[in-house]
């Protein structure tokens, strides 16, 4: 294309553009964040570092969150399926290697994404309402399990896998995010598949016309959704050399925020894989501020209610200017 | 623009018939269509107009009677059926992805993918390619398109069922259905759709077009066909009536073998 120049309308889509806010928002908070917490050790690679050592699980949920929420639904199963997942990856760890042992805890994920989808489409009931049983299903099992036991994990090779190991230097969550957020970019906007997930989103009666498989389609968006949480749940095991029922418990909120701020429209249709992972990473970014701060678990907990909020109000504005 | 109906049947019904448990939608429906012929299918409220097109878009699987296309007969039990015989239906307002731009919309789920095998499997999207034949083909029905990176919620509702066209002809439709394409539509884009469906019968499409008004139907249509009742009772060159008769007709007042 031709040297062209910028018209100011052109410059406003731009620049005003829904998927643009997540970088103001990631840049206003670093800088805010860099100001008031200049003499800490808030702005140096380390504590980045850190930021996306800790968020991985986080990202990889929200990625996975990304497809359900592309086809129109919603998945509140996840934070349980990263506790029972760690968890049966702990356990079979104690007799086998790796290979089974992940295998085992993707299976949680791969069993628990097909049967939300089963249920949701043979039932024909809300995905929030099936999701939210699940959740407590799963919830009990993870519990249930080992009798609120951790269960730790010895095993080096699986702590460097998914947890402590670098590669070229970088630490391996960070490849982890990347290596699965680049397949999910890839899916959602360069393959077909992608495309039909956001047509189901945008319109399911169309998407029936046009000859897609809904029913199929969604299926497959909350597999996605819930075997993400599964990797998610071996990412967190590595990290902490052990599971615990409690993993995950905790992100729900935190992990819908992040989405919701990185441009994925809470209502189908509309996607951003790039969104979710600086949306996570800005939820780290807003807990690490937060924390050298001095601010508390319970402060930081309503400051994520506040961007989950304010998140949806500018998605609930876009829907309604069309 | 030279219109010629070839005397060639595209679509040929006989006797296509349909019930809803006690109601009989369908009682015995048979005409043709033939190539680049524009054919308009009339009838009061419940004559059964939408519930033939069910039929022949493979949406309800008729109970009896005969659908030949291009002279062979055809079995359809689902839309995929019907587009696999060169059959498309533009609904007033589906089938469109409001949410996607125009060249997404008009190549959702037949997009053209990469030509590196291992990339092509993978379904792998050719976005130059796809955008590359939409102004082609967009181009051929004579439709101006602002940019081909609009969502379509953007655009007017002709343009909008312009697109709908476009994609039912861009896919090799001999065959294409419209259930009242200019319904929700203005003066001026009703004669934009009209304009359309003449370039594309031109191009050899059969066009099987429902609608309540009779102004367009004198239009557009080289004949008329009059369902009463779950009956075609009447089968009309447009040039040789006027539209008191087609009224006549519909209603039943006047009886067509006279
Ligand atoms: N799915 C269905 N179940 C039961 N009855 C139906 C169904 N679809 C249509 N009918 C009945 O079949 C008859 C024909 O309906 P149809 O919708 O085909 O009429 P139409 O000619 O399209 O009317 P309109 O001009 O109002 O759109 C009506 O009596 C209608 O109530
Ligand atoms: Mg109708």
């Amino acid at each position: 294309m031709s040297v062209q120049t910028l018209s100011l309308t052109q410059f406003k889509q731009i620049a005003f553009n829904r998927d643009a806010y997540i970088y103001y928002m990631f840049l206003g908070v670093l800088f805010f964040f860099a100001i008031i917490l200049h003499d800490t050790a808030f702005l140096t690679v380390s504590n980045f570092m850190n930021i996306v050592k800790q968020t991985a699980p986080l990202t990889i949920m929200a990625v996975g969150l990304t497809f359900a929420l592309a086809v129109g639904h919603i998945d509140l199963s996840i934070g349980s399926v990263v506790a029972l997942s760690a968890l049966v990856g702990a356990l079979l760890l104690q007799y086998t290697g790796i290979p089974l042992a992940v295998a085992g805890a993707l299976l949680v994920g791969i069993t628990v994404g097909l049967i939300n989808g089963f249920l949701i489409e043979r039932l024909q009931v809300s995905s929030l309402l099936i999701t939210l049983g699940t959740m407590g299903i799963i919830t009990g099992i993870a519990r249930q399990l080992t009798n609120l036991e951790s269960v730790p994990i010895i095993n080096q090779d699986f702590t460097y896998l998914f947890g402590a190991g670098k590669v070229f230097g970088l630490p391996i969550l960070l490849i982890w995010t990347l290596v699965i957020g680049g397949l999910a970019y890839i899916v959602l906007n360069k393959l077909a598949a992608g495309r039909h997930l956001l047509a189901v989103g945008g319109s399911p009666a169309a998407s029936r016309a046009m000859g897609i498989k809904v029913t199929r389609v969604r299926i497959y968006a909350l597999l996605a959704s819930s075997t993400a949480a599964a990797l998610a749940g071996l990412l967190y095991a590595g990290r902490l050399h052990g599971a615990r029922y409690t993993l995950g418990e905790a992100d729900l909120l935190t992990v819908i925020a992040a989405v919701a701020i990185g441009g994925t429209s809470l209502f189908g249709g509309r996607a951003c894989i790039i969104g979710a992972i600086l949306g996570s990473w800005l939820m780290g970014m807003i807990n690490n501020g937060l924390i050298l701060s001095g601010f508390s678990t319970n402060e930081q907990m309503i400051a994520r209610g506040i961007i989950l909020i304010m998140a949806v109000a500018i998605g609930v504005k876009e829907l309604k200017n069309g | 623009m030279v219109r010629t109906a070839l005397d060639q049947p595209a679509l040929e019904l006989s006797s296509i018939k349909k019930s809803f448990g006690g109601v009989h939608a369908l009682k015995d429906v048979s005409f043709k269509i033939n190539k680049g012929e524009v054919v308009g299918l009339l009838g009061d409220n419940g004559a059964g107009k939408s519930t033939l097109v069910k039929c022949i878009a493979g949406i309800h699987a008729p109970d009896g009677g005969d659908i030949k296309v291009n002279g062979n007969n055809v079995i359809i039990t689902s839309p995929e059926d019907a587009r696999a015989v060169g059959i498309e239906t533009v609904y007033q307002d589906l089938a469109k992805i409001p949410e996607f731009n125009i060249v997404q919309n008009l190549f959702l789920n037949r997009e053209i993918k990469h030509p590196n095998p291992i990339l092509g499997w993978l379904g792998w999207l050719d976005s130059k390619t796809m955008i590359k034949r939409a102004k082609k083909s967009l181009n051929r029905l004579n439709t101006r398109i602002p940019s081909y990176n609009e969502q379509i919620h953007n655009l007017s509702g002709g343009q909008r069922q312009a697109i709908a066209i476009a994609r039912a002809v861009n896919w090799g439709a001999d065959i294409v259905i419209m259930d009242e394409p200019t319904a929700a539509l203005g003066v001026e884009q009703s004669a934009q759709v009209n304009d359309l469906i003449k370039v594309i019968s031109s191009q050899g499409v059969a066009v099987l077009l429902i609608s309540h008004n009779m102004q367009h139907v004198v239009e557009t249509c080289d004949r008329a066909v009059v369902l009463y009742q779950g009956r075609s009772v009447a089968d009309v060159a447009v040039a040789d009536v006027t539209k008191e008769d087609l009224v006549g007709l519909i209603t039943g007042a006047t009886d067509a073998a006279a």
